[in-house]
């Protein structure tokens, strides 16, 4: 890198109460060039990246733009000096349309009104940058678009405000595949263009597609800075400390596979057609597909949340229908949800009573909360213990947890009524390596005990490393079925429609 | 200080004086830790106090059906207010105003004006009567009993049963708790239902103590709100605790006491009574943000 860099952090320390979320850390990003910021959750990137932003004042250190200091005490502050930080949680307002979301604030003028045309036209011009103006109309409502769509429409505001810096924080997390290439074709455009961009991920496939360099925040501290981008081995040991040994465990062998659990014939509802399907206990069976191709409703029309309206269900043998969570949870099924804030989680309440919500649910309502016929809080405090959930108490609040740690938890809930079959959507979304190998290794321990399992993940490494069998969706229904030795090209041909894979 | 308030039968006249308050408050802390408000539990008191006393026409057996008669009617609000807010997608706020308002309106037709009739002295024993003699603390009145038996039944339900649980995580996450199993419907039925029958009690009480009057309960929905509030509910569910709204009750009849003991009158109380509000819910969110980050 040559002359002064665009933004540079220097011996950054922030303290909160009780915690030292930085120490010294310093850190700087070019022109033209792609910083990745890699770290496990809690690490300290957001906070690292909330002083970059304005958002919190540091301790020590300062921040330079240009080789110049600077002392934000607003996010609008760093606004106007050419920060632009895109949030996982997006900071649109769904209500508007793109054109005045990529406006908000600074709407042009002409006689004293708001010059709607200039605005539309402007818009399309931004969009029309990065190749997505025929996807977006600048007259949409945020509301109406997918979450790719939006993270789009998040950038194209960065590049309307000539921003000099661009952080994305995991920019990917909400993307499936074919939605990530066009975000890194537009990553590479912005960088052609010289803008700085500071880009926070753990997946290492996309360091090394993107990144020009590559520092490692752990506990805080930059433990390791590269002006190349090493073997991902490299960054992985830096960020969890150690070498992570067999990240996806051993498959089932076929001796494991044994009777069938769920038979699935017909399976229709609004979003799905024709869904006809066997799990068998023993066997983690991954679902691939873009996102609407019908798997999450899949899983819900199994789990009795939005349930099938026509075809047949088998159970355990028996022919079922689950017309709401609690059937199909009373059969025997779980399921742990893709979006766990949102519909995963109770937040507010401790760990040890997020675990025990759903045995508490099917026992006497007036009887008391500390054991029912399921498990007791002993039995809980075990299962927590043995999924390993780090929390100084179990009697934190939820929200205390990092992302892995509140997984294990929701696992936990569903150990205690030892379910047939449990469905993990997005198993490992906005969870760090480290816990992610733990998942897995969680996963197949179930399964070897006998349980059916179904994945439903965007992630093609983890469908082809966990999945003892794959099944592909597309447009409501099953397309393809392929073994564990697919590719990933494969799985992507039959999920987008240009090849049939083999016959399901 | 006032001298009635340095011995013990000062306190527990106090105590009396908050009985209703305390035990409706606790009851409407069910429904905001499921996520809704229930406004209508004032003027659920009213009708309370105005049916029972059309009803008794100075009968003392009367009481002894009344009070069943008036629980079912109670438990027939909760179910309706639960029905709009659910079936109707009304929000609880509005839909439960609007029964408090209906309500208002057939204790007022039921009245036919002007209340006639009184409460025969069986109905009026639980808020009127006072156990004389006892060591200690001089008088027990019949309604200190009352809120510690009620405020022990409703802090168990609460804090001890699956229920209790059920509800604190309806409020949390709604959608979290149904893919958890959790019987989301009948759990917010009974929150709406246990609310209305603890304002029966509560007007049980506040009749025996107060007599009849056409609008003896209004208010006592917002009094039960920042009651809970100051015990550190969360608006919009969650969290809640029923023996800190009981508190929280004690507390805000404390602070009209001194408003009086102070001279002030009605009007400011109802100042007093907003402020405490706006900043109880205030100080809560701050402390949230602080140390939630």
């Amino acid at each position: 890198m040559s002359g002064t860099p665009v933004i540079e952090m220097r011996n950054i320390t922030k303290s909160f109460p009780g915690v030292k979320a930085l120490r010294g850390v310093s850190f700087a990003c070019g022109r033209g060039e792609v910083h990745a910021l890699c770290g496990e959750n809690g690490a300290g990137k957001s906070t690292l990246i909330k002083i970059l932003s304005g958002v919190y004042k540091p301790n020590e250190g300062e921040v330079l733009i240009d080789g110049n200091v600077q002392h934000f005490t607003h996010p609008q502050h760093a606004l106007l000096a050419g920060i632009s930080v895109i949030y996982q949680e997006f900071s649109l307002l769904p209500e508007r349309t793109v054109a005045q979301n990529l406006f908000l604030g600074r709407e042009p003028r002409k006689n004293g009104l708001i010059d709607n045309r200039a605005m539309v036209e402007e818009t399309r011009r931004v969009l029309g940058l990065f190749g997505v103006r025929h996807k977006i109309e600048p007259d949409t409502l945020v509301a109406d678009l997918d979450v790719a769509s939006q993270q789009m429409v998040e950038i194209a505001k960065a590049i309307s405000l000539n921003a000099k810096v661009i952080v994305m924080d995991e920019p990917t997390a909400a993307l499936n595949e074919s939605e990530c290439e066009v975000l890194f074709s537009l990553v590479d455009q912005l960088r052609a263009s010289g803008t700085a961009i500071i880009y926070i991920t753990h997946r290492m496939r996309e360091v090394t597609r993107l990144a020009d360099r590559v520092t490692v925040i752990k506990d805080g501290e930059a433990t390791a800075s590269f002006d190349h981008v090493p073997a991902p081995e490299v960054i992985v040991r830096a960020m969890v400390g150690r070498d992570i040994a067999e990240f996806y465990p051993e498959p089932a062998k076929p001796e494991d596979i044994g009777r069938t659990v769920l038979k699935v014939e017909k399976g229709s509802n609004y979003a799905l057609r024709e869904i006809d399907l066997e799990l068998r206990a023993g066997e983690i069976v991954g679902f691939a597909g873009l996102q609407g191709a019908g798997r999450t409703a899949l899983a819900m029309a199994i789990f009795g949340a939005v349930p099938f309206t026509g075809g047949a269900i088998t159970f355990d043998g028996r022919s079922r229908t689950f017309s709401n969570p609690r059937d199909a949870i009373r059969a025997g099924i779980g399921m742990l949800s893709g979006d766990r804030k949102a519909s995963g989680l109770v937040l507010m309440q401790s760990v040890r009573d997020n675990g025990m919500l759903t045995s508490r649910s099917f026992a006497n309502a007036v009887g008391s909360a500390a054991a029912n016929q399921f498990v007791d809080q002993a039995g809980m405090t075990a299962l927590l213990d043995e999924m390993r959930v780090k929390a100084p108490s179990y009697d934190q609040e939820m929200r205390f947890l990092s992302g892995g740690n509140q997984q294990k938890a929701i696992v936990a809930r569903w150990l205690a009524l030892k379910p047939k079959l449990l469905i993990f959507i997005e198993p490992t979304r906005g969870i760090d390596v480290d816990a992610k190998a733990s998942i897995y290794h969680l996963m197949r321990d179930l399964a070897r005990a006998g349980t059916a399992v179904m994945m439903v993940s965007s992630d093609l490494p983890e469908i082809l490393g966990a999945s003892d069998r794959i099944l592909v969706m597309r447009e409501g229904t099953i397309v393809g079925e392929f073994d564990r030795s697919a590719s990933e090209a494969d799985l992507m041909l039959a999920a987008t429609g240009e090849v049939e894979g083999a016959a399901a | 200080m006032n001298p009635a308030f340095a011995e013990p039968t000062g306190y527990m006249n106090y105590l009396k004086r908050v009985g209703a308050l305390a035990i409706l408050s606790a009851g409407a802390l069910y429904v905001i830790v499921s996520g809704g408000f229930d406004l209508s539990v004032g003027s659920l008191m009213t009708l309370t106090v105005i049916g029972s006393s059309m009803l008794a026409s100075n009968d003392p057996n009367s009481t002894y059906w009344i009070i069943p008669l008036m629980l079912g009617i109670g438990a027939v609000v909760g179910l309706i207010n639960e029905l709009v807010v659910s079936n109707l997608k009304v929000p609880s706020l509005i839909a439960t105003l609007g029964m408090m308002i209906s309500l208002n309106g057939v204790a007022f037709m039921w009245s036919g004006g002007a209340p006639r009739g009184y409460l025969p002295d069986t109905f009026r024993f639980f808020g009127r009567y006072n156990i004389p003699d006892v060591p200690l603390i001089g008088i027990l009145p019949v309604a200190v009993i009352c809120l510690a038996a009620f405020g022990l039944v409703l802090w168990w339900g609460m804090h001890r049963t699956n229920y209790g649980r059920m509800l604190h995580a309806v409020g949390d996450n709604p959608q979290a708790a149904r893919l958890a199993g959790v019987p989301v419907k009948s759990v917010r039925i009974s929150a709406f239902v246990i609310s209305s029958l603890t304002a029966v009690l509560a007007g049980v009480i506040l009749g025996g103590r107060a007599g009849v009057s056409v609008d003896i309960g209004s208010g006592f929905e917002l009094q039960a709100i920042t009651a809970a509030v100051i015990g550190g509910a969360q608006l919009l569910g969650g969290r809640g605790s029923v023996p800190a709204t009981i508190a929280g009750a004690l507390a805000l009849e404390a602070i009209f006491t001194l408003l009086n003991l102070l001279g002030l009158a009605q009007p400011i109380r109802l100042v007093v009574q907003g402020l405490i509000l706006i900043g109880a819910v205030a100080f809560a969110t701050y402390q949230r943000k602080r140390v939630g980050r």
